[in-house]
């Protein structure tokens, strides 16, 4: 196998906690090497103590056994951090479809060091995953994963989550 | 320079500054995981649980490379569980007990505006896997600056109440905010070797950033007191920090080599 078709093994590897999505569109896999009979992976946490890490590191183990690779090696590393740019717009959209709203393609950089004061403290508007409007707003900077924060459509009426820029 | 062209002569001081850093996240990040499940509303309980995972994912990277450094293949496990408090080099500040929620997020914020300015230098660090984990924290510590801060503004600039818990958690905590910036002769090594960076001048930034807010929050900057606290980098901790490991490190202790 070359390491090209091994990256391709990699996409039936799902994020646990957004099942949608595989590692490979997520950016989360920055380099796949074939050193004798050893693969060896490199994978950027998308945040550093998300928990969902090990799980992943433990299906790209598993799927590269099933490919006949007795030898797997997962390296974590941070000299490049993670960033949502590294998503596919293709992985947006089914973020979307599975009910989060995406991150936009390019990610101003993260909030400033002293943030304005609340009204103009936010960014650009969040457009609602279900309905499409642009009249949410946030209710907390934080959600179910350290990934997301919840938002509530002031127009549909519901609550969602978004997967924030970083 | 990397783990392989790592200089002999700067590996002990290196361990050391890693430990101050791992542990200021570990023992933060316990503090803040006390919280789950008792937070003020559903959105600020996830919120806090959010902010501990993030400090104990800092933790769990900087402890690892700490681990690597010194070469005796300890883990961050290891490292987490197996040392005692004297061994410990986290500040005093984040060792004290919970509090309130105005002094949580008093501490946060206080803490949060230290560590914003630290990883953003330290991706610069001539030691690069320490500028790599510092640039992937600081996103995430920007998050811990941005809550905290607005929630310094609601709770001073709040009802009476909220106002005066949030003015004497200030005054508790300032005698705590010297020792984030004391340079010993292991710092200055590593500050000399441009590993760490020059501490009096984020102090001075910190100083004009925190002061910015609290001016905001209609809080009034605490007079500097005639004594800093200071001993945690030497493992000269409060009563509060044995507590904490016991309750931490109380499994692993009794059921040595245990795993989930």
């Amino acid at each position: 196998m070359t390491p090209a078709e091994i990256l391709e093994a990699l996409t039936e590897v799902r994020d646990p906690e957004i099942p949608v999505l595989n590692i490979v569109e997520m950016g989360i896999v920055r380099d796949v090497r074939l050193e004798g009979e050893t693969v060896h992976v490199d994978i950027t946490p998308t945040y550093t103590g998300c928990p969902a890490m090990r799980t992943i590191e433990a299906a790209i183990v598993q799927t590269l056994r099933g490919r006949g690779f007795q030898q797997v090696v997962v390296h974590k590393v941070f000299r490049e951090p993670w960033t949502t740019d590294w998503m596919t717009d293709e992985a947006r959209e089914k973020l979307r479809a599975y009910g989060i709203a995406p991150p936009p393609p390019r990610a101003d950089e993260a909030p400033d060091l002293i943030p304005l004061p609340f009204s103009v403290a936010r960014g650009p508007a969040v457009p609602c995953p279900f309905c499409g409007s642009e009249q949410t707003r946030q209710t907390s900077a934080f959600g179910s994963t350290a990934c997301k924060a919840l938002f509530f459509c002031e127009a549909c009426r519901q609550s969602f989550e978004y997967f924030k820029a970083i | 320079m990397n783990l392989e062209t790592l200089d002999a002569a700067l590996r002990p001081a290196l361990f050391e500054y890693l430990l101050c850093l791992g542990d200021d996240a570990l023992i933060l990040g316990h503090r803040l995981s006390e919280w789950c499940g008792h937070g003020p509303y559903l959105e600020e309980d996830i919120a806090l649980a959010n902010l501990a995972l993030d400090c104990l994912g800092h933790a769990e990277a900087l402890l690892t490379l700490a681990g690597e450094v010194e070469g005796k293949g300890r883990t961050a496990d290891d490292l987490a569980f197996l040392r005692d408090a004297y061994d410990f080099r986290n500040v005093q500040m984040v060792e004290l007990p919970r509090g309130d929620f105005a002094f949580t997020i008093t501490r946060q914020f206080l803490f949060a505006a230290y560590a914003c300015l630290l990883y953003e230098a330290l991706q610069q660090s001539a030691f690069e896997p320490l500028a790599g984990i510092a640039a992937k924290a600081l996103k995430e510590m920007r998050y811990h600056l941005r809550h905290s801060s607005e929630w310094m503004r609601c709770l001073g600039d709040g009802t009476e109440e909220s106002h005066r818990r949030a003015q004497t958690a200030l005054d508790e905590l300032w005698m705590y905010t010297g020792e984030l910036f004391e340079v010993d002769n292991t710092l200055r090594t590593l500050i000399e070797a441009r590993v760490a960076p020059d501490m009096a001048a984020l102090q001075l930034k910190w100083r004009e950033q925190v002061e910015a807010v609290l001016r905001e929050a209609t809080l009034t900057v605490p007079e500097d007191p005639p004594y800093m606290a200071t001993g945690g980098r030497r493992g000269h901790h409060t009563e509060h920090l044995g507590h904490l490991l016991a309750e931490m490190q109380f499994l692993q202790r009794a059921y040595p080599g245990a795993q989930w």
